[in-house]
């Protein structure tokens, strides 16, 4: 346990080098200006790593798997048709939009509905492959993001300019207001997972065990999609998607921190992200002068990240 | 005592279990037998709340098993399934430290780690308590679960199949920490079996099903004979008497 908690020491450790880095590296023109600036990233990194890392660990402990995550199976998806189904019947200047909680909480909702029907017929019974589950993930995913784009194609095109630039959210473009909102959720979510996490530790010896000795399970799976889908939501909402990230931290922090504690797994899954999002920012503006984006490389690395898991999962099997 | 009363379980439209009615005597080895497909595991499951039964109920100290507070439950009766397929990494000492869970919530106190330290010497894991799971062979893998289930120290234990890829030593020597359990601990085991000889030695009484329909219920003298087990697995089975134990002989039976 002991070498555990240095190894967490050491992660909190490089992530505050990141951060340190990333808000004095290299500041031209007037420090009043920039700093704050950079600050306000630097928050929205860490909200978004965190939310990303807490919520995949624990979907990946309900679902018994080390490969599905909430994106991969197509649950950020689901904000974006939400979001383009209130632009397309209600319009931007409805009250669905102009109240951010309407808004957030609306799309909060079917991402929560969302995820309960996906594991009510896919993960439920327990059985089927998780190659068809993979498959089945890829194909929501495709369904949803056609459905997005059809109901584009037929928007006003000013609306469609609002529509964007609410989806299109990325690190260099960070709504503030959004931020103190996702800060809160964040607080709320980390309360009451707090007194889940030794229930979800007894829940990584599958249902029947868990069931055995006396936790709830299928009131807990429930209890942990809604969480599950808040976070994703709230980090959709305020950076957009970023399919693999998720499958990046949770599996790095499973591989170096060998243990079946929740409370351990999830503080290294999130300063893994901290350290990916915060550190993979600077070296996107200052080493790749922003000619390309943390999107982009994340996705990169963590597809990559991606084939080998799946091959090595396979290999496992066989 | 654990009364199970007229149980009925369908999977679509057939019945797996069918109106099946028994009590289980306190303080004895119970063993459920029967050929594959006849319902005992299934049974098993509905007993230890796994699953939820159509019609009947399960009462334990005369309460719905289903009324029961899980948490509370789970101090009372244990149960271990066939498939326990895990991908965390745990050691074994972290595993069978679960089956405090139900008390500790987590935070094992001194008493709590004296259990696992029992359990552990029960299944002769001491040895091998800080080596992770998948590192085992499968036969000491269900031991450790079974020492998970022995430190949850309840007064009923059900086990399904518990001797599933165990060799003969182990076997014998699973049997004979069950019979411990009862006969030193005063505990209750129900367990499905399918080597009809370890039920024949090992225990107080039989619960026969088969169909999903209640064929035999009774001692263990008066199930084991060849009339009795004709009825129940449609096989002549004769019957040799070793050292005061039954032992069925139907290797090269007419089937």
């Amino acid at each position: 346990m002991r070498k555990n908690s240095t190894k967490l020491i050491i992660l909190a450790v490089i992530a505050i080098i990141c951060i340190l880095l990333y808000g004095f590296y290299d500041i031209k023109g007037g420090f009043d200006y920039a700093f704050p600036r950079r600050m306000i990233r630097v928050a929205a990194m860490v909200v978004t790593g965190i939310a990303i890392a807490y919520s995949t660990v624990v979907f990946q402990t309900i679902t018994h798997n080390r490969i599905l995550t909430p994106s991969v199976m197509g649950l950020d998806s689901m904000y974006e048709v939400v979001q383009t189904l209130i632009y397309f019947f209600a319009g931007s200047m409805s009250v669905w939009v102009l109240n951010k909680y309407l808004n957030f909480g609306s799309a909060i909702l079917a991402m929560v509905l969302f995820a309960l029907v996906l594991y009510r017929f896919l993960f439920r019974a327990d059985k089927h492959p998780i190659y068809l589950l993979l498959l089945i993930g890829m194909i929501i995913g495709t369904l949803l993001g056609s459905l997005v784009t059809f109901l584009q194609v037929l928007i006003d095109p000013v609306e469609y300019l609002s529509l964007q630039n609410r989806l299109f959210a990325s690190f260099s473009n960070v709504k503030a207001d959004l931020l103190y909102i996702s800060i809160g959720i964040l607080l709320i979510a980390f309360i009451y997972g707090y007194f889940l996490m030794d229930k979800l530790d007894v829940m990584s010896l599958g249902r029947e065990n868990a069931m055995n000795l006396g936790v709830n399970y299928d009131r807990m799976v429930m209890k942990i999609l809604i969480l599950s889908s808040v976070l994703i939501a709230t980090s959709t909402a305020l950076v957009g998607p970023i399919t693999f990230f998720g499958l990046i931290v949770a599996n790095l922090s499973y591989q170096y921190l060998i243990t079946y504690k929740h409370t351990t797994l999830i503080l290294g899954a999130s300063l893994i992200g901290i350290i990916a999002l915060v550190g993979g920012q600077f070296l996107v503006e200052h080493i790749f002068e922003l000619r390309t984006t943390l999107s982009v490389i994340i996705n990169f690395v963590g597809g990559i990240y991606f084939i080998y898991l799946l091959l090595k999962e396979s290999r496992a099997a066989g | 005592m654990i009364e199970i009363k007229g149980l009925t379980k369908r999977f679509g439209k057939k019945p797996v279990v069918e109106d099946v009615s028994v009590t289980i005597e306190p303080g004895t080895i119970t063993s459920f037998i029967g050929p594959n497909g006849a319902g005992k595991s299934t049974l098993l499951s509905m007993v230890s709340r796994l699953l939820d039964a159509d019609t009947g109920e399960v009462l334990l100290d005369k309460g719905n098993v289903k009324k029961w507070k899980s948490s509370e439950f789970a101090k009372r009766v244990s149960i271990l399934k066939q498939a326990n397929f895990i991908n965390v990494r745990l050691t074994v000492r972290e595993l069978v430290a679960f089956g405090r869970y139900p008390y500790s919530k987590g935070r094992l106190s001194t008493e709590d780690e004296k259990f696992v330290d029992q359990a552990l010497g029960y299944m002769n894991l001491i040895e091998m308590q800080d080596k992770l799971l998948d590192e085992l062979s499968g036969g000491q893998k269900q031991r450790a679960f079974i020492a998970m289930v022995i430190a949850q120290d309840t007064d009923y234990v059900l086990l399904d199949e518990p001797l599933n890829n165990l060799d003969m030593k182990h076997s014998v020597q699973i049997m004979k920490i069950l019979r411990k359990l009862v006969d030193d601990l005063g505990k209750t085991v129900v367990i499905v079996l399918h080597d009809i000889n370890f039920a024949s030695v090992y225990s107080d009484r039989i619960v026969a099903l088969k169909n999903g329909r209640l064929v035999k219920n009774g001692p263990t003298n008066e199930i084991i004979n060849s009339d009795a087990l004709r009825e129940i697995y449609d096989m002549e089975i004769p019957i040799q008497e070793q050292n005061g134990c039954r032992i069925c002989v139907y290797f090269n039976s007419h089937a």
